[in-house]
């Protein structure tokens, strides 16, 4: 079911990705870094209802999740929500500059 | 002590970011930049080709922890990057506006370098992500910075590519880790040594490839890398080209010799399709353009192809050979595009059609530029020669004919867009102009100096090729022989073979 999700996520990232407006580059590539933040979870595998820090009695690894996924996607979760806020800004000055949301117009500009 | 590759830029962009007068800006970014030269010496001096540092951060054993480790690899890797920025660094000072370093230039300066030296030193595969993107981070800011439309647009290419990259890697590395439950490179090298079912591991090797391959820009990956490096500052484009390329290449042949060694024969004939390609495209795409920027942006392409050229063929030799390319190319490299910004300094152009007649006047610029030109054609005794001299060889031991062909073709190539660049700007006879308001008659000898000091780097790389190389073979020996690695970094680990 998550697989599937991350299939349509990544697809439609991409789908963006190639779009020639600049704001649906931003959102595509929310939408990747979203997915892949996913595949990580997937393939690291998924358990539910477990927690990953117990109390110190109930060391068994089996009654615990792995918390290294997780740390991973809070990392790049954090990461990319950064460089999605420099996009963000670098769109604003874009549109400042040029008055249009489109990559193509920009051609007119060069030297 | 191998941490203060990483700590010292750290602590300069701190600083940088306490002031606010283009002066101390420039003290401290010079000082900063220096400073990291002279560590990265001290490492080496202790590394001493031979030896592998590990540093076990806040003292947790690996494979728990972040290891931090040098080996003489990574070690003459943070020697040339120190050399490079401390020499980019002074260029800085003459050819980046006081209003762009007030805008704290240095201080993305100094990020940057901080993941590049990151990413040389780190021995773990999600730490080796982060530095990739604190390099990039500082990377999109210094493309962007002065924030004129060409750059903008150069910049939303070189953005775009780069973040895709980007999750290429962490999507291998999530696969990765579910598949062996570990994040450090030398645990992984155990682990995937004794696995028999480790052709599995091919989703995210390809992953891993796709990803360093848009970072190093091979082909078909490359097309970013000439649409976007010629809009920013050139000291800028030059910092770039010595740095962001090669880290690519450099995590390309670490996870190629240390963990990523199964199914040699496909991944090896790929590695070496994709270099000649590589080479081939770049070289000629490089002769049909007339602005130097474009020329040098598609060489920067070419000359990747003779690095996955020596991983692909995987022996000592070609890895050294590769390695002493690597830093050939960051010195000669760096070095054409400084030459680049004086002559937009002087002619206020970088086309060459407008420009002619430089050497009759200053000929102290033609020679800066022949000496990197000539490098990288292949001359002798200039590093360029020697280093595809070993590629070469290497290429022929292990019975890689064509692709030793391609090379050796492709040498030709680059030997005609440099003839190209010095006959139109310097030998074609000068053009009647009207001198343009604001163009240099003259340069300072002082903004010659960063020049100077990368050529005669080159220079003595060259000369010195037999005295430097045991360095380089006992790299490309180390690569080879994962085991030395692997029982340093996992000192206190009792690894079991599956």
């Amino acid at each position: 079911m998550l697989a599937l999700l991350v299939g349509v996520l990544s697809s439609t990232g991409v789908y963006l990705l190639l779009r020639r407006s600049v704001l649906k580059l931003v959102l595509g590539i929310i939408f990747l870094s979203n997915a892949v933040n996913l595949t990580i979870f997937i393939a690291a595998g998924l358990v539910q209802g477990k927690p990953v820090f117990v109390s110190e009695d109930a060391a068994n690894p089996a009654d615990m999740a792995d918390p290294i996924p997780q740390a991973l996607i809070l990392t790049a979760i954090v990461i990319s929500f950064g460089l999605v806020a420099f996009t963000l800004a670098l769109k604003y000055k874009y549109f400042s500059l040029s008055d249009t949301d489109d990559l193509d117009e920009l051609k007119e500009l060069e030297e | 002590m191998i941490a203060l590759p990483v700590l010292i830029p750290l602590f300069t962009a701190i600083l940088l970011v306490f002031s606010n007068q283009a002066r101390y800006q420039k003290i401290i970014g010079v000082s900063g930049a220096f400073a990291i030269f002279a560590t990265s010496l001290f490492i080496i001096s202790n590394v001493g080709g031979k030896q592998i540092e590990v540093l076990q951060s806040s003292n947790w054993e690996a494979p728990f922890g972040i290891s931090l480790v040098v080996d003489t690899f990574s070690a003459l890797m943070l020697v040339i990057t120190g050399f490079v920025s401390f020499a980019l660094a002074v260029y800085s000072l003459f050819y980046i506006d006081e209003k762009l370093i007030t805008h704290r230039y240095f201080l993305f300066f100094h990020t940057l370098l901080m993941g590049v030296n990151g990413a040389f030193i780190t021995g773990d595969v999600f730490n080796l992500y982060v530095w990739f993107e604190v390099m990039l981070m500082s990377s999109f800011v210094l493309i962007t910075l002065g924030s004129k439309p060409l750059q903008l647009k150069g910049g939303i290419k070189y953005l775009t590519m780069n973040l895709v990259a980007s999750l290429f890697f962490l999507a291998g590395i999530g696969i990765l880790y579910g598949k062996t439950g570990t994040l450090n490179m030398a645990h992984l090298a155990v682990i995937l040594q004794n696995d028999e079912q480790a052709i599995l591991m091919n989703t995210s090797t390809m992953l891993f490839f796709m990803a360093f391959g848009i970072k190093a820009a091979v082909f078909p990956f490359f097309f970013w890398l000439p649409s976007s490096y010629h809009t920013p500052p050139v000291a800028v484009t030059a910092f770039f080209a010595a740095l962001l390329t090669k880290v690519g290449v450099y995590a390309m042949i670490r996870v190629f010799t240390l963990f990523f060694i199964q199914d040699p024969q496909f991944w090896h004939t790929l590695l070496l399709a994709v270099a000649g390609l590589t080479m081939v495209v770049g070289g000629m795409a490089a002769a049909s353009h007339y602005e130097i920027r474009r020329i040098l942006s598609f060489h920067i392409i070419s000359q990747i192809g003779y690095m996955i050229f020596g991983l692909g063929v995987f022996t000592p030799l070609a890895l050294a050979g590769a390695i002493y390319f690597m830093i050939h190319n960051m010195l000669a490299k760096t070095n054409t595009f400084l030459v680049a910004g004086h002559i937009n300094r002087l002619k206020g152009t970088y086309k060459l059609k407008s420009i002619g007649g430089l050497y009759k006047s200053y000929p102290l610029l033609g020679i800066l530029f022949i000496i990197p030109a000539f490098a990288l054609a292949g001359v002798p005794p200039l590093p360029g020669f020697f280093g595809k001299f070993f590629l070469i060889k290497a290429g022929f031991e292990a019975e890689k004919w064509f692709i030793s062909g391609v090379a050796i073709f492709t040498g030709v190539l680059t030997l005609f867009s440099m003839i190209k660049i010095w006959n139109e700007a310097f030998f074609k006879k000068g053009l009647e102009e009207v001198p343009e308001q604001g163009l240099r008659e003259r340069l300072p000898l002082r903004e010659l100096l960063p020049s100077m000091m990368l050529g005669a780097g080159t220079i003595l790389l060259g000369i010195g090729a037999g005295v430097f190389f045991d360095y380089f073979i006992e790299a490309g020996n180390q690569l080879m022989n994962s085991d030395q690695y692997i029982q340093v970094v996992l000192k206190n680990f009792e690894y079991v073979a599956n």
